[in-house]
This record gives structure tokens, C-alpha cells and sequence, in this order.
């Protein structure tokens, strides 16, 4: 389904990106682990520029539109299901079978009450939450994150890992706990200064050698 | 975080009834202003405009040259002398007196004191340098307070007790430069706008020969005046060069026309008599209460309603207008376009409203729809430009996964600007009101209109009181905006 062979990638005169040779299939659930800076969110970009139409994102900022309500911003991730008209009159007044639709997955992620307030009022990890539920909304096979739950409690960042991964077929996630990436996927690859250094089946790999990579040491 | 109704709504909704109040108010004000049609058939007029933007034509070429020199001369000349003053001033900025000196001087439209100094001084060099000198003092004196205000105090603070002009000279002076420059800069521009203007009330600037050749209808020749103005501004960046200011200020003072002696009795009798009505001079109060309330209601109340009903209107139709302009000039919202959409903000925002405003008028004649309609149209192009920037760099951080097309601009361009856009537009407010004021020297029924009626009929006292009037309305609503715009938990815009 994705497919990297000795990619690499500039951020104007820094290479962020080594010689990347990856395969994903469609039903793996992938996760990215590396120090900060390693390069996971440049591998997340170029794998989502092989096939954007498919996936549901979920960028680190969780990149909001602060002043519009959680309704409209999880709604947005439905905008290509509708045409223009549709769209600006949802904007003025919500169609009302849409904002069940809403409401059912903001409820799922803690926030059905929140649903008319905006992210600006909102904390870290509630905006997060908001983000999830507009990857949610998109209803495509395959879910990008980029560390989706690092806001929330370890309790809660488990629960709705588990939601979301189960609404997706495939997914690729950038994540920072260890206990998450064993617990949740399929597979693990491991990134260090651009390189893959690592790539395991989560039945082959412990903890500690996970925590291992984290603290930047083989 | 704070319960009740506030948590209920999203921002986007509590901004959007607060438009929708201004929007009701501008619309209440339509009725209000004195508008008319008063040319059944304006399209004859225009093509003969438009005939003539094309022809551009200039028989004294030398003339001309002239008029260029003097705007650019007192532009030049009162930015520097402003710019130093209001520097020194914002030192003191913590002292109430002259924050409120500040406030009062620059509630008072330049050609209102144009209008004021030509009673003493005439058409000389005096009057226009002053008349662009003393507003600007004071608002270099508040924007920069506020820029000097906003550097860390850090520096400062390793000073120990130097004395206040040393912890300056030596600490935040320094530290704002590049800002404090930027903004130097950007006055200039405004400057010139206002030289050029000066010109409609008769100093020798690029403005007297634009409304001398409307006036006589010569299309050609106004348009001359109007390019080479347009260039000018379009210019400045090119020639206006740090190394070269000594140079072009000796330039400008040579250029400068003549500069009648100061007459110390002549100047005393203005401010100590002239401006008063004459039961004052007396010292019979009564006959002074009862003069002021006659004037009061014969020409302050009408012309206040006229003032703000086309502030209030021309204020929406500004921000209407920004909303409209600015993705077009925007590269993430419309591409390719861009050039295009960018070229018309620069004529639109270059173009002083007065010129917009005096053109509008040969088409609908004189009412208050020319005044509405040249605020609305260069006011909203400074604000779609600054918007359009603005959009631009938010483009470098947006999500890869934005919506396209239209529905990038109503879903996330647009609900992202839209606090900027009205902090803005509410930074904008008191100009727009000091300008509809203004407007009244064409002949609109704003409080310009009293002021030079009273300057007419010699009635200087009458006059000082309206051009007074006016301010204190400029200051009422420069503190509604603020309150506004905090009540709103909007961020002061930069310029």
C-alpha cells in the first residue's frame, strides 16, 4: 500500500531523511518510534503524499481552526463527501443529520458536551480529542498520527488509541510510549537521526529494547 | 475556565453577533446619512474619467515637478521633526498629561489644522508642515510608546538608576530600532497621502492640481497629477535610502516655498481672541453658555449625525470590502492570480481617500454616498493587504490535508483571520471617523463641512468649537474600540 525505496529528504540544506526503504501493507498497524527529531514526522509527510485521498490525518499541533465550534471542526473532515452549497450552509446553520453523526463520535471521545464551544477554550488534550474525531469523521481505511494521544493520561491515551485504531484497516503512528506501541500495533519500526534503524513484528521486540532507542542508545 | 454563556458558544459565534451589531447599525446609518443621486445618468461622466486615466497629459512639465517636490518636501520634513518628537514624548508616555496632550493632537484631522494655520500663516511652508507635524506628533508619541513598551526590560534593569533619557538612549531605544524604523517608514507613506491632500485646501501640493484639473473637467491632466502620485508611492521604496535622508531633508528644506516671519502678536491675538466668541472675551458667561448651546444645535448636533452615520457605514463597508479583497492576494488562496489581486491593493490603498472620494463625486455628486464609498474602498484595501500577508505565512505551518478551493477560504482561511481582520477593523475605527469628518470640505454634510463654512464666513470661533467637537468624538470612539477590542479578547494588530 506504501512503498519507500532509498528516499531521502531536504529541509532546505538539512537532510532529514536517509535512505528510507519501507513497505506497508494494506491491515498493518505501524508504529514510529525514535527520539524527537529522529525524523518521524518527515516519513509520516512522504508516505501521506503516496495516496492523501485515503488517509485520515492527524498532525502533532492538531492544527485547528481555533475559532469555530468542535462541531464544525470534526464536521470539516467531512467536506469532500459534499458539495460547496452544502458545505457553506452547514457553516451558517448544521444540518441536523450531520450533527448526530458528530455527536456520536464526540461522545466517543469524551467531549459530546463540548460540541458547541470552540478549541481555543479548550485544553491540550481536550483539542486533541477534537483532532482525533476529525480523522474519526474522514471514514477512510487508513489513519496518519503523529503522536495523536501525547496530551492525555496514559489511561486515556490507551482507550482512545484502541478506538480509533479499530476504526482503521491500516494505520501509521508516530508515538512516544513504549507500553503503547507493544500494546496497540502490529509492527514497529524504529527511527534514529533519518535512518530506519529497527523494524520488528511487536511479538519480537521488548520493552527495554524499545526504551533503548528512546534514550537515543542502541 | 469560566462557566455560563460564554462556554456555551464558540468564539466564531460570539464574533459573528458582534458583526452582526455593527452590521445593523451600518445599515440603520444608511438612513440616517444624507444620501442622494443627484446625476441620473453617472456612466457618461465615467467614461469620460476613464477616457482620461488612460490619457494621461501634462503641458508644464516643470509645474508639475514642483508639486511633486513640495509634497515630498513637507512629508519629508514633518515625518523627521514628528518622528523625533514623538520619541521624546514616549519617554513620558506614563505621565497622564501627555498622554492626554497626545490624544488631543492627534484627534484633530491634518487638514483641519491646515485649515486652522492657514488663518495665521496663509499658504505657506509654515502651514503645511505643521499641519502634518502635529497630528503625527502625536501618534508617533502613543505608537511608539507602545513599541517601547513592548521590549524586554531586561537591559534596563542591569542599568540600576540611570537617569530616565540614558536608560532609553542606551536600553530599549536601541533594542525597538528596527520596528520603530519600520514604522517611520510606513508613516512616510501616510504622510505623503496627507501633503497631497493638503492641496485640496489650497497649499501648493500635488492635490491643489488634481482639484484644480477636476474641477475644470480636464480628465488628462488630473490623471497626470494621479500617476505620478501613484508612482511616488509605489516608489519610495527604491529611493528612500538610510544614507540618503540628510541629503533629501537639505533637498527638501531648499524646496520648500516660502516661509512668511513669524508674527508673535499677530499669532497671540489668533489663540487669545479669534478662537473665542466674543461674550467670552467679555467675561458674560451667560451670553458664553447660550452662544455655545446655539452653535451646538445649529451645526455640532446635524453634523455629528452625518459624522458618524458615514463612520458607522463606511466602517462595514471597509471590512466587507477587506473580506473580499484579500484572498485574491493571497498565493495559498488563489495561486496564480496572486499578482493581479496584490496590484490593485497597492492602487487601492495609494490613493487617498480624499481623491477617491473627490472622484466619486463628479460621478454621484455631492452627498454623503462619495464619502461612504471612497473610505469603504481605500480603507478596505489597507486592511485586505495586511490580511493578505498575514495569510501568507500562515500558509507555512497549515496542515497538508487542508480543504481546497473555496471551502479552504469560508472553512479555515477565513475563521482564521477573522480575529485579526476585526482587531483591525476596530484599529481602523477612529481613522475612518476622523476621515468622514474631514470629508466635509468637498461639501458633504460631516463636520468638515461646518468647519469650513465657519473658516468662510470668518466665524473662527465657531470653528474652533466644531473642530473641537470633532476631536472629542475622535476620542470617545478611539476608547470604544479599545474596550472593544478587549471585551473581545482581541490582540492589538500590527501594522
Amino acid at each position: 500500500m506504501f512503498e519507500l525505496s532509498h528516499a531521502s529528504l531536504d529541509h532546505g540544506r538539512q537532510r532529514v531523511l536517509h535512505d528510507i526503504s519501507v513497505n506497508i501493507a494494506a491491515g498493518e498497524k505501524v508504529a514510529l518510534i525514535g527520539p524527537s527529531g529522529a525524523g518521524k514526522s518527515s516519513l509520516l509527510s512522504l508516505l501521506w503524499e503516496q495516496n492523501p485521498e485515503q488517509i485520515a490525518l492527524c498532525p502533532q499541533d492538531s492544527a485547528l481552526v481555533d475559532i469555530l465550534s468542535v462541531y464544525q471542526n470534526i464536521y470539516m473532515g467531512g467536506l469532500s463527501r459534499h458539495g460547496n452549497v452544502y458545505n457553506l450552509l452547514n457553516l451558517i446553520r448544521p444540518w441536523a443529520d450531520r450533527r448526530r453523526e458528530v455527536s456520536i463520535i464526540a461522545e466517543a471521545l469524551g467531549i459530546g458536551e463540548k460540541i458547541k464551544t470552540s478549541p481555543d477554550k479548550l485544553s491540550g488534550g481536550q483539542r486533541q480529542r477534537v483532532a482525533l474525531g476529525r480523522a474519526l469523521y474522514r471514514k477512510q481505511p487508513v489513519f496518519f498520527g503523529d503522536e495523536p494521544v501525547s496530551s492525555l493520561d496514559p489511561a486515556q491515551g490507551d482507550e482512545l488509541l484502541g478506538l480509533v485504531l479499530g476504526e482503521h484497516e491500516t494505520a501509521v503512528v508516530a508515538i512516544h510510549s513504549p507500553e503503547l506501541a507493544l500494546k496497540h500495533f502490529t509492527r514497529i519500526i524504529a527511527l534514529q537521526h533519518g535512518r530506519i534503524v529497527g523494524d520488528w513484528a511487536s511479538g519480537s521486540v521488548t520493552l527495554e529494547q524499545i526504551s533503548a532507542i528512546y534514550s537515543g542508545g542502541q | 475556565m469560566s462557566a455560563g454563556v460564554f462556554n456555551e458558544a464558540s468564539t466564531a459565534s460570539r464574533l459573528a453577533r458582534l458583526s452582526g451589531g455593527f452590521i445593523v447599525v451600518a445599515i440603520l446609518s444608511l438612513f440616517i446619512a444624507d444620501i442622494h443621486f443627484y446625476r441620473p445618468d453617472p456612466w457618461q461622466e465615467l467614461g469620460r474619467i476613464g477616457l482620461g486615466l488612460i490619457t494621461p497629459y501634462w503641458p508644464d512639465i516643470p509645474e508639475l515637478a514642483l508639486a511633486l517636490g513640495h509634497t515630498v518636501a513637507f512629508a519629508l520634513l514633518a515625518v523627521a521633526g514628528s518622528a523625533f518628537l514623538g520619541l521624546l514624548l514616549a519617554m513620558w508616555f506614563h505621565r497622564r498629561i501627555v498622554r492626554v496632550f497626545s490624544a488631543s493632537i492627534r484627534s484633530v484631522h491634518e487638514v483641519f489644522w491646515g485649515l486652522l494655520f492657514m488663518q495665521v500663516w496663509g499658504l505657506s511652508a509654515t502651514t503645511g508642515l505643521l499641519a502634518i507635524l502635529i497630528p503625527f506628533t502625536g501618534i508617533f508619541t502613543k505608537v511608539f510608546a507602545d513599541i517601547l513598551h513592548q521590549q524586554s526590560p531586561q537591559t534596563v534593569q542591569t542599568f540600576g538608576d540611570a537617569p530616565r533619557i540614558s536608560r532609553y538612549v542606551y536600553g530599549l531605544i536601541p533594542k525597538a530600532w528596527p520596528e520603530l524604523i519600520s514604522y517611520v517608514r510606513y508613516r512616510f507613506e501616510c504622510a505623503l497621502r496627507s501633503s497631497a491632500i493638503l492641496g485640496f485646501i489650497g497649499l501648493p501640493t500635488l492635490g491643489f492640481h488634481l482639484e484644480t484639473a477636476f474641477k475644470q473637467g480636464q480628465y488628462s491632466e488630473a490623471a497626470a497629477v494621479l500617476w505620478v502620485f501613484l508612482l511616488l508611492i509605489a516608489s519610495v521604496r527604491l529611493w528612500l535610502r538610510p544614507k540618503l535622508i540628510p541629503v533629501f531633508i537639505l533637498a527638501a528644506i531648499w524646496v520648500l516655498p516660502e516661509m512668511p516671519p513669524v508674527n508673535a502678536s499677530f499669532f497671540w491675538q489668533f489663540i487669545s481672541q479669534d478662537l473665542w466668541p466674543k461674550a467670552l472675551q467679555r467675561g458674560d458667561l451667560i451670553a458664553t453658555g447660550e452662544w455655545y448651546g446655539k452653535v451646538f444645535m445649529s451645526d455640532v448636533w446635524p453634523a455629528l449625525w452625518q459624522t458618524l452615520a458615514v463612520t458607522q457605514a463606511a466602517l462595514v463597508l471597509s471590512g466587507l470590502l477587506a473580506l473580499m479583497y484579500y484572498p485574491f492576494a493571497s498565493r495559498w488562496l488563489v495561486g496564480g492570480f496572486r499578482p493581479l489581486g496584490r496590484f490593485k491593493l497597492l492602487v487601492l490603498r495609494s490613493v487617498p481617500e480624499l481623491m477617491l472620494a473627490y472622484v466619486f463625486m463628479l460621478i454621484f455628486g455631492p452627498s454623503a454616498l462619495p464619502a461612504i464609498l471612497a473610505l469603504g474602498i481605500h480603507n478596505g484595501g489597507l486592511i485586505a493587504f495586511l490580511l493578505a500577508n498575514n495569510s501568507e505565512d500562515a500558509a507555512k505551518v497549515q496542515r497538508p490535508d487542508s480543504p481546497t478551493g473555496a471551502m479552504r477560504f469560508f472553512y479555515q482561511d477565513l475563521p482564521q483571520r477573522y480575529p485579526a481582520f476585526l482587531a483591525l477593523l476596530f484599529y481602523r475605527w477612529e481613522v475612518i471617523m476622523r476621515e468622514s469628518a474631514m470629508m466635509g470640505v468637498l461639501g458633504i454634510a460631516t463636520l468638515g463641512f461646518y468647519v469650513d463654512s465657519a473658516f468662510e464666513e470668518i466665524r473662527f470661533d465657531k470653528a474652533f468649537f466644531l473642530i473641537v467637537m470633532a476631536a472629542l468624538l475622535n476620542i470617545i470612539i478611539d476608547s470604544l474600540s479599545r474596550r472593544l477590542r478587549r471585551m473581545a479578547g482581541l490582540r492589538t494588530p500590527k501594522m
